[in-house]
């Protein structure tokens, strides 16, 4: 499939030239590296007192940290034409196993999400996280940019494939990921914004049809999301606590260790997806800004990133991969500081857990890959 | 757009591109400057209602109840003490389902009837998230094995208590009261934030009467809880200030020695000492054993209580309204010297009968053939009636009242117990407001030998016998002799209010009390058999009728049943040179007042004056400095 004979002569002059060094040789990004270790750091810190000062969740939490490096560190060698050629096998293969997974779900009469591959359990929700923006990206760098109407829909029907199936099992939140990487590509792709408008509308007028889909405990979620107070000992109990360790915390925070909201386990899933309100606790504003301005800097990094690189495909790729790390951190928080649902997301890179940790890093190992691999064009 | 397949155009992709990246880069910055100004919402505007509410979540006010006061007698003996005791208690509000948890527990240790009835009674008034008990005092087995299962109950716990304990039961009934359970109702009379955590409260008796001082102030434990409930550390806390405890006048000794004096007539027996208003011993027979009410008495045995027809719960001392008969002769003579009416040396002629001029009608005496000349000393000693209508009759009812006034019969005497009755001092006042009704002289004839409608209790009748022997001091009678803080020994003496009778002349006090010796001591006195050769005593007898006797019918007493009978009276002091001890005994049906009361009423004064040392040693005895 590589029809693509990329010439130098096309990258403007002012293009700097490969990066040199040690980091360069070894396809890291030192910026990006630094934004992720500083977020990370930052992440265990937090970890400790959430996890009521137990060492050794910090300790399982690095591991599961060198683990998602060594991840990202692999990938980061892997060059982007040959990422390119793996996507629709990856597409296909995560598509093929999560619809094994829903099957065994069925006939174990439960939710079921995982593979057991003996050794370890595989969620092929990870992987269609990443190879849902692969395919798509690949599907439309093929072909010349801006997007038909044929190749949208046809782009569209790829993400709503594995969407649905990740939906089935039913696993809200991931599949509001998998969705937003797609259209993600999509909208780099350039879509046209009154196509995007139109989207909008539509998802609001199917508004009340996935209603009508949604499982019981959904359909809490949100009503919940609405009106915290009206199940303050059920449902509505995550906001509200977590709304009171944030407020509670002030500009400065109550220090570190010092939340007692998090202490004393008023706060639900305070080291998961809970643990931005135990940093804007025990933090404060200055901390939870700090944070933030992190993350933003990871995120522009990565746009920039994006915006290097040499072919569409990398592009797309690299923009949805940054994109979707955004959607997680505005979930997530978005969640905690009670501006939107509950949905299981968790705070990327400081959330206790290993799987998105895993997935996240390898989106990262992409990127790094795709900006250390430019200009030496092989083949 | 583009047409076919012709070369792409990349410079064109790479600036769609960049535009895209670049307002994605600006829709994320919006997006993150959004979650922060959510934060600045949260943590600054918001922060101190956020604040309040993280405070609320982790501190809680555990109260911390004081521990009640005890009850002495005079001579340290504890009469009401807290006994350690474990209860299986349920608090319903957690129990989840209550019927399924009291089955499951059933099959861990015994549950007889009667301790779901109280269960359920409880229940049905307690207060929320109250702990009530299942199962009182629980053996070490039963414990153990509740404990292992425990997990399987919530809301069911073993709870050290300590349980008030009467050790004298029914004897000291009428003057303790008792404590219970506290009820709606007396939540309504109490400051529930003082009782938080406090199980008991005084219900009747000096229990009741002194309920703040034995209660005490309760205290406070500012915890730091986690979501769990579980006290985490204490942030600060107030003890609890226990209760005083208190010390009687009473005697136990002389109490039961009241009691058993009684044999087998019911009554009530005041004794008081004329120095101070102290009670030295207040008797209503029958009792009641005040320990079942602690917990709650089943309502089996409290319908018997009830519907006894002897009234064990009746304070007849207090409550128990009399005729007082010719008791109240020595008051009505006071009355005619005080007002003048009469002198010592005024003699009336009594032909067994009285007539008001120009009636028909007889107020007859006791004595058939009347006591011929007589004068105050002789009518007193053996007790004429008619002297006494002559005298009320001169004297009129409105002195007279008047006069009676000042022994406050007709008016609460004081006493440190709560529901004691007024009695009736008749005047025109009352008849009219009572019945709307003018007075009518004969009406004045029979109050003149305490008969008609002049009602009375033993304890007005002590209170008033005091005021004659100590000299016209009427003390308001206390039970209570000092407050006592355990933890510092201070001890707050309980004053008696004394309301002074004037005097117009010592010697008309002096010939009444020489009249009451003469009643013991006279050859013809009415209460000569109760004599003693160790020490002196001045009383008076009386009868109090239940029911009239027609005209000139005769009244046999041997033919009356025994609940028809008369009820006895007997009022006296000792020693008469310096009285230490004033009583009023009122034998129920006990005939003529020498003959039964006043022996009950020796019995008491012996065994406080003579003081037997085989009998004192009975109770074990907390030396508390305190001698007479």
């Amino acid at each position: 499939m590589s029809t693509n004979p990329a010439s130098p002569s096309g990258l403007p002059p002012s293009e700097p030239a490969r990066p040199r060094g040690l980091l360069a040789r070894l396809h890291l990004d030192l910026p990006l590296l630094t934004g992720l270790l500083l977020l990370c750091g930052f992440g265990l810190v937090v970890l400790y007192s959430a996890s009521g000062q137990e060492m050794a969740q910090v300790e399982r939490q690095l591991m599961r940290l060198g683990i998602a490096f060594g991840v990202l560190f692999a990938l980061a060698q892997i060059h982007p034409h040959t990422l390119r050629r793996w996507s629709p096998w990856l597409y296909l293969a995560g598509v093929a196993m999560l619809a094994l997974v829903l099957a065994m779900g069925v006939v174990g009469k439960g939710a079921q999400r995982w593979l057991d591959l003996g050794f370890m359990r595989f969620q092929p929700s990870e992987l269609v996280k990443l190879a849902t923006p692969m395919m798509i990206a690949w599907y439309l760098s093929a072909r010349s940019l801006p997007p038909t109407w044929k190749q949208l829909a046809v782009s569209l029907a790829l993400i709503l494939l594995p969407v649905l199936l990740i939906a089935r099992q039913p696993d809200l939140g991931t599949a509001i990921l998998v969705a937003a990487s797609g259209l993600f590509v999509l909208f780099l792709a350039g879509m046209s914004w009154r196509l995007i408008a139109g989207l909008g509308v539509a998802a609001a007028a199917a508004a009340p049809v996935l209603w009508h889909f949604m499982r019981d405990y959904q359909r809490k979620r949100v009503l919940t999301f609405m009106n915290p107070e009206s199940d303050p000992l059920g449902a509505g109990y995550h906001i509200i606590q977590s709304k009171i360790a944030i407020g509670s915390g002030g500009i400065y925070g109550k220090g570190w260790l010092n939340g007692t909201q998090s202490q004393l386990e008023f706060l639900p899933e305070r080291h998961t997806d809970f643990i931005f309100a135990v940093l804007g606790e025990e933090f404060g504003l200055v901390g939870a800004g700090i944070l933030l301005l992190l993350y933003l800097f990871v995120i522009l990094r990565g746009l920039q990133i994006a915006a290097q690189a040499q072919d569409s495909y990398s592009r797309l790729l690299a923009g949805a991969l940054v994109l979707v790390f955004f959607v997680y951190l505005f979930v997530n928080t978005g969640m905690v500081s009670g501006l939107l649902p509950v949905v299981g997301v968790p705070l990327p890179l400081v959330s206790y857990g290993g799987t998105s940790l895993v997935t996240l890093l390898a989106g990262f190992g992409m990127l790094m890959s795709i900006h250390t691999h430019r200009k030496l064009l092989p083949k | 757009m583009n047409t076919g397949f012709e070369l792409k155009d990349y410079r064109r992709e790479g600036r769609l591109f960049n535009r895209r990246a670049l307002a994605a880069g600006v829709g994320v910055v919006l997006a993150l400057a959004g979650i922060f100004g959510r934060l600045v919402y949260l943590q600054v505007m918001k922060h101190d209602h956020f604040t309040t509410l993280a405070q609320d979540n982790r501190v809680k006010l555990i109260p911390l109840p004081p521990t009640r006061g005890l009850i002495y007698d005079r001579d340290g003996r504890l009469l009401a003490y807290n006994r350690p005791a474990f209860n299986l208690e349920v608090v319903p509000e957690k129990a989840g389902n209550l019927e399924e948890t009291l089955n499951r527990l059933a099959t861990l240790v015994e549950l007889r009837p009667a301790d779901l009835e109280r269960f359920q009674r409880l229940r049905r008034q307690h207060r929320r998230f109250e702990s009530i008990p299942v199962k009182l005092d629980i053996s070490d087995e039963e414990a153990a094995l509740f404990a292992v299962n425990q997990h399987q109950f919530p809301g069911v716990s073993i709870r050290a208590r300590l349980t008030r304990t009467y050790p004298q039961g029914a004897v000291l009934s009428h003057v303790l009261g008792y404590v219970g359970r506290i009820s709606l109702e007396d939540l309504k009379r109490i400051d529930p934030s003082n009782y938080a955590g406090t199980t008991y409260i005084g219900k009747t008796g000096v229990e009741r009467a002194y309920e703040e001082t034995l209660h005490g102030q309760v205290g406070f434990q500012q915890v730091e809880v986690n979501a769990l409930g579980k006290t985490v550390r204490v942030l600060k806390e107030t003890p609890p200030r226990p209760g005083r405890s208190l010390r009687l006048h009473l005697d136990s000794r002389l109490q039961r020695v009241a009691l058993e004096a009684f044999g087998d007539y019911n009554g009530a027996a005041v004794a008081l000492d004329p120095r101070n208003g102290g009670v030295l011993a207040l008797v209503s027979k029958p009792g009641y054993d005040p320990n079942p009410f602690v917990e709650g008495i089943n309502s089996k045995a409290y319908k018997a209580l009830r519907s006894d027809p002897d009234k064990p719960l009746f304070n007849r001392a207090l409550k128990g309204t009399y005729p007082p008969g010719s008791t109240i002769k020595p008051f009505m003579g006071l009355a005619g010297l005080e007002l003048g009416i009469i002198t010592p040396r005024t003699r009336r002629y009594c032909p067994g009968f009285f007539q008001l001029p120009g009636h028909d009608h007889k107020y007859r005496d006791w004595k058939k053939g009347g006591h011929g000349m007589t004068d105050l000393d002789k009518a007193i000693t053996e007790s004429c009636d008619v002297f006494f209508y002559q005298l009320a009759h001169e004297t009129g009812i409105d002195r007279l009242q008047g006069y009676l006034e000042q022994f406050r019969f007709g008016e609460r005497t004081g006493i440190d117990l709560l529901g004691e009755q007024r009695g009736i001092r008749p005047s025109r006042e009352w008849k009219r407001r009572r019945y709307n009704q003018v007075w009518f002289p004969g009406e004045t004839v029979i109050i003149g030998i305490g008969q008609g409608s002049f009602q009375a209790t033993p304890l007005q009748l002590a209170a008033a016998t005091a005021a004659i022997a100590n000299g016209g001091h009427y003390f308001e009678p206390r039970l209570v002799a000092e407050l006592v803080d355990e933890s510092t020994g201070a001890r707050t003496p309980v004053p008696a209010a004394d309301h002074p009778i004037p005097i117009r002349n010592e010697a008309d006090w002096q010939e009444i009390r020489k009249a009451m010796i003469h009643v013991v001591e006279g050859a013809h006195g009415t209460a000569r058999r109760i004599r003693s050769d160790r020490y002196r005593i001045a009383g008076k007898t009386g009868t109090a009728q239940v029911f009239s006797v027609a005209q000139d019918a005769e009244y046999n007493e041997e033919e009356v049943a025994r609940h028809m009978r008369d009820h006895a009276l007997f009022i006296a002091y000792a020693p008469v040179e310096e009285p230490k001890i004033a009583v009023a005994v009122i034998v129920e049906n006990g005939g003529h007042g020498g003959a039964t009361a006043a022996p009950i009423a020796r019995k008491i004064m012996d065994a406080w004056l003579l003081d037997e040392p085989a009998e004192r040693s009975e109770a074990p005895s907390v030396p508390t400095g305190e001698s007479r």
